[in-house]
């Protein structure tokens, strides 16, 4: 029995360089940073900088149902909500024909409603519990951007939140294409959000050295695989793709953009924060997506890395690249997005999972910002332009990592 | 204040949770069946109510809030003056 195959027909995204899919392309192959510095959300903090939402998500959807949502849910509703009217999945469940009870939606965050929780809890302290909002649980829940949009595209199958930090919308993906294999779903909405530049969160990563604490001019300073990289820059946006089974895509004449190919999770069971130094679960997670992918070593074209710009990570994924392409690892041509998008955390995979996508549709990986100085550990080519893919069938690597010790890949492939 | 301004405050609160535009928030108005407020929302506009207007509103006196002319009348009544 031949396994039942899955296909990407929407694309939706709201990110640090844009508010929809069009502009946070454009920005990509332009090599435009979407880091800045934060203001006085950040005053008196370790670090300043982040890379927030281009667009602010309340001016965009109706204030009563933004009012009613965490930011993450709000950005997570515009996202969804674009990647639904680009499948053209709209016109038919408006016609009547989409069946709700086989439309799932996998939808994660790595860390929630932080800004509903902290800004409730200062409610809390100021004027006492009565003040407390009575819809604060349903806005910080770890569902709730999930929910919101099952609620508000009428998705009645399963409604999963995978959460595995920053390998969360790289998870969401793989669920949600597992759900579709299986069969329980012919549709599904597949991404990750995040909300995560408040004080606290910023404080925490500062504390634990995560983040970058280069000086100088922000754009700069999420650089990854440069030898000057030292620490990640807080990002915030969401991705959302439609996945959809290759036979319900064709029977409506649906655009493909891309092709699931195959997924790997694993995890590291090393350290709950630091990765494996020698990528050894990472390496798992690649082997396995490029195993369930049918592909071979010299089909993949193209990787977008996780690539967080943080001394030890970087170095790891480029062992981890060698270990599952052997030399083919050194051809193909990597992106490292978070350079101009920064680290969107549960969002990250998601809207890298959008940039692969869109790679492969475009034939173009887009460039890596900052590289001035490579790391010579790091034995890939890393496009500092805008780069060709090869024509023919092809296939490119989404790479997550997360903290846990997370690890998911997901590979795409251009439509056949 | 008079019933009036009472009314027209109270309105604006329920135009900011739930979005009904204020001209219809009138006092044969049900909250429920005619504005569309639900529970949880009924709920924001009790405690906004309860700081614009100094009042306290018991959980148990929420239900019989059932039109605006009832909590007009309840903010009328248990208003510090």
């Amino acid at each position: 029995m031949s396994r039942t195959r899955v296909v990407v027909t929407g694309l939706g995204t709201t990110s640090p360089l844009g508010g929809d899919v069009a502009s946070t392309w454009e920005g990509l192959l332009a090599g435009r940073s979407g880091v800045r510095d934060l203001g006085d959300v950040a005053e008196g903090l370790p670090v300043t900088i982040g890379a927030p939402a281009a667009v602010d998500p309340t001016e965009v959807l109706d204030r009563v149902v933004a009012r009613r949502l965490d930011r993450s849910s709000q950005l997570a509703l515009v996202a969804a909500l674009e990647a639904w009217a680009d499948s053209g999945l709209d016109v038919v469940q408006a016609a009547g024909d989409l069946v709700s009870e086989r439309f799932g939606v996998a939808f994660a965050s790595g860390i929630g409603g932080v800004h509903t929780l902290l800004s409730n809890h200062a409610i809390l302290l100021e004027k006492g519990p009565r003040r407390v909002s009575p819809i604060s649980v349903p806005m910080l829940m770890a569902n709730a951007p999930a929910a919101t949009i099952s609620l508000k595209l009428g998705a009645r199958g399963p409604v999963n939140t995978p959460v595995s930090a920053c390998a969360s919308g790289n998870e969401a993906i793989s669920l949600a294409a597992d759900q579709i294999r299986l069969g329980r779903v012919d549709v599904a909405i597949a991404g990750g959000t995040e909300a995560a530049i408040h004080p606290l969160p910023i404080a925490a990563f500062a504390n634990m050295m995560a983040l970058s604490k280069n000086p100088g001019d922000p754009t700069t300073v999420s650089r990854p695989f440069d030898n000057a990289r030292d620490g990640f820059v807080l990002g915030e946006g969401a991705g959302a793709l439609v996945l959809e089974s290759l036979e319900h895509a064709q029977a409506r004449g649906a655009r493909i953009y891309a092709e699931v190919l195959g997924t790997g999770i694993t995890a590291d069971a090393h350290d709950i924060a630091q990765p494996d130094p020698e990528g050894r679960g990472g390496t798992r997670a690649l082997r396995l997506a490029v195993q369930d992918a049918g592909v071979s070593p010299a089909d993949i074209a193209h990787v977008n890395a996780h690539a967080t710009s943080t001394p030890q990570g970087d170095v790891a994924e480029s062992l981890m690249l060698h270990a599952v392409l052997g030399s083919h690892a050194s051809e193909l041509v990597v992106s490292a997005t978070k350079s101009m998008t920064g680290h969107l955390l549960g969002g990250a995979g998601a809207l890298e999972g959008v940039a692969t996508v869109l790679a492969l549709h475009h034939r173009i990986a887009p460039p890596t910002i900052n590289l001035d100085d490579k790391d010579e550990r790091v034995e890939l080519d890393v496009a500092t332009k805008p780069t060709d893919l090869p024509q023919g069938d092809i296939a490119a690597i989404n790479n997550s990592f997360g903290f846990g010790g997370a690890n998911v890949a997901v590979v795409f492939g251009t439509p056949t | 204040m008079s019933t009036e301004e009472i009314r027209a405050a109270l309105a604006e609160i329920v135009n900011e949770v739930a979005g009904i535009p204020a001209d219809n928030v009138q006092l044969d108005k049900s909250f429920s069946d005619d504005l569309d407020v639900d529970s949880l929302s009924m709920v924001e506009v009790v405690v906004e109510a309860e700081e614009k207007f100094g009042v306290t509103i018991p959980d148990d006196e929420v239900k019989n809030l059932k039109t605006v002319g009832d909590a007009v009348s309840y903010i009328e009544r248990n208003r510090a003056s």
